[in-house]
């Protein structure tokens, strides 16, 4: 797993640096975004569903886990 | 020569209709005076004030006792639900509304108790939610939007108006940006609606309370028997915006298959040529003149602004272009995408031109944006 400190970052440069990140971790592995602007809760997911990646969730306030599957 | 700016934000405020135009500069000249007073340029100011609120109610399919005039959209939906709540308040004082009612609807809810009810991808009310949450004891009044003025997607009214006579509650319904447009299914018991929506001028909204809804002001009121703002009305504003009212409607057929055909066109060019790109809200059951996409990768203030440097005057539900830096209720409650969020709403005035201008710059546009990003 890698983790992306997008902490005080506006979006959309969590969703942008999550999607350059991911390409680093194998399929299957999970990339962890560390995000407070209140865009990412909606649009990690949405990204997600879009580039037809896995969301798990918001383990902790202001970070989201999502797992590489293509 | 440059090419004239299009306005492509008719959601927002439409330009203003030529027959409230000129309604306007005709009341200006004839409706200054206070329609209650007894001399005979009061007595004219009331009988355009008569022949306004005899249009609105026939324009609304109501009864002339049923209309009343204020000083906004915002300010009649306000009353519209306080109003309700306060004549409801020995049967329960919860109100149940849409998670993607106005904003004007939501800051009432925030006051007291508020149940929300969800929709789904499409932006389209849960059905059986609504069921639920209005038959629950302790509801005072429901309130329900005719179609997102976010993504277009047009609610069930006429179903959801059954849960609430089922249940023997009120239904209010936020007709901003359906009245002029579309019809909006009957069974309500209060509507409201804003005239710069359609084309009339700013500053005058139009609440509909049916008869034997109670309705008790939530304002200091003064000694008329009907509901309605204290103070004087900017009557020749009601009085342009009863005419242009009259004008639309006779046109509105014609028009909403005109804008659709062109809004369809818009949703299918830009999600063939704009690489990750999210056009949402229901392709079907929605608004004519109203769409919306999300743009991947794309900062939403930087492309309102790109936009309007190519001349598009659109409007977005992004959190960088909000007051409040958080992104649009409504796109959040649908779970779409909501950075890079374009809105663009037609008129009467918008040309087939202008569309094609307008896809024919887009997607340059966004992939300029993506490659400053480093995309």
């Amino acid at each position: 797993m890698i983790e992306l400190d997008c902490l005080g970052q506006k979006c959309p440069l969590p969703v942008i640096q999550l999607a350059k990140n991911i390409r680093n971790v194998e399929v299957g592995d999970v990339v962890r975004v560390l995000a407070d602007d209140p865009a990412a809760a909606n649009d990690i997911p949405a990204w997600c569903r879009m580039k037809q990646q896995e969301y798990l969730g918001s383990p902790a306030p202001d970070a989201y886990e999502v797992r590489r599957l293509s | 020569m440059a090419v004239p700016a299009a306005y492509l934000d008719a959601a927002t405020a439409a330009p203003l209709h030529p027959v409230a135009r000129e309604a306007l500069l005709a009341a200006l000249d004839d409706g200054w005076a206070d329609p209650s007073r007894l001399y005979s340029a009061g007595r004219r100011a009331q009988q355009l004030s008569d022949a306004a609120t005899a249009a609105f109610a026939e324009a609304l399919a109501v009864r002339q006792d049923e209309v009343s005039l204020w000083p906004s959209g915002t300010a009649a939906a306000q009353a519209a639900v306080l109003g309700a709540l306060a004549g409801r308040a020995r049967h329960g004082d919860t109100l149940v509304h849409s998670a993607i009612e106005h904003s004007a609807v939501l800051h009432v809810a925030r006051r007291g108790k508020a149940v929300e009810v969800p929709v789904d991808r499409l932006g389209r009310l849960d059905l059986d939610a609504w069921d639920r949450a209005v038959s629950t004891p302790g509801t005072a009044v429901a309130a329900l939007i005719s179609a997102s003025h976010e993504v277009g997607t047009e609610q069930p009214v006429a179903a959801a108006a059954d849960y609430c006579a089922e249940a023997g509650v009120p239904l209010y319904v936020d007709a901003a940006q359906s009245i002029g447009r579309a019809p909006v299914a009957p069974g309500w018991s209060l509507l409201s609606a804003s005239a710069h929506k359609w084309g009339g001028p700013p500053g005058v909204g139009v609440l509909i309370v049916r008869k034997g809804v109670r309705w008790i002001s939530p304002y200091p009121q003064d000694d008329l028997y009907r509901p309605g703002v204290s103070g004087a009305l900017d009557l020749p504003a009601v009085v342009a915006a009863a005419a242009s009212l009259r004008a639309v409607l006779a046109e509105a057929q014609t028009e909403a298959v005109r804008l659709s055909a062109l809004v369809d066109r818009i949703r299918e060019r830009v999600a063939a040529t704009v690489p990750d790109v999210e056009v949402v809200g229901d392709p079907v059951r929605r608004l004519p003149h109203l769409v919306t996409f999300s743009c991947l990768y794309v900062d939403g203030e930087a492309l309102l602004h790109a936009l309007d440097r190519a001349g598009f005057a659109v409007s977005s539900g992004s959190s960088c272009t909000a007051s409040t830096l958080k992104p649009s209720h409504v796109l959040e409650a649908m779970g779409v995408l909501s950075h890079g969020n374009v809105r663009v709403s037609l008129h009467r005035g918008t040309t087939e031109d202008e569309v094609e201008r307008f896809l024919a710059v887009l997607p340059g546009i966004v992939e300029k944006i993506r490659q400053e990003a480093g995309m």
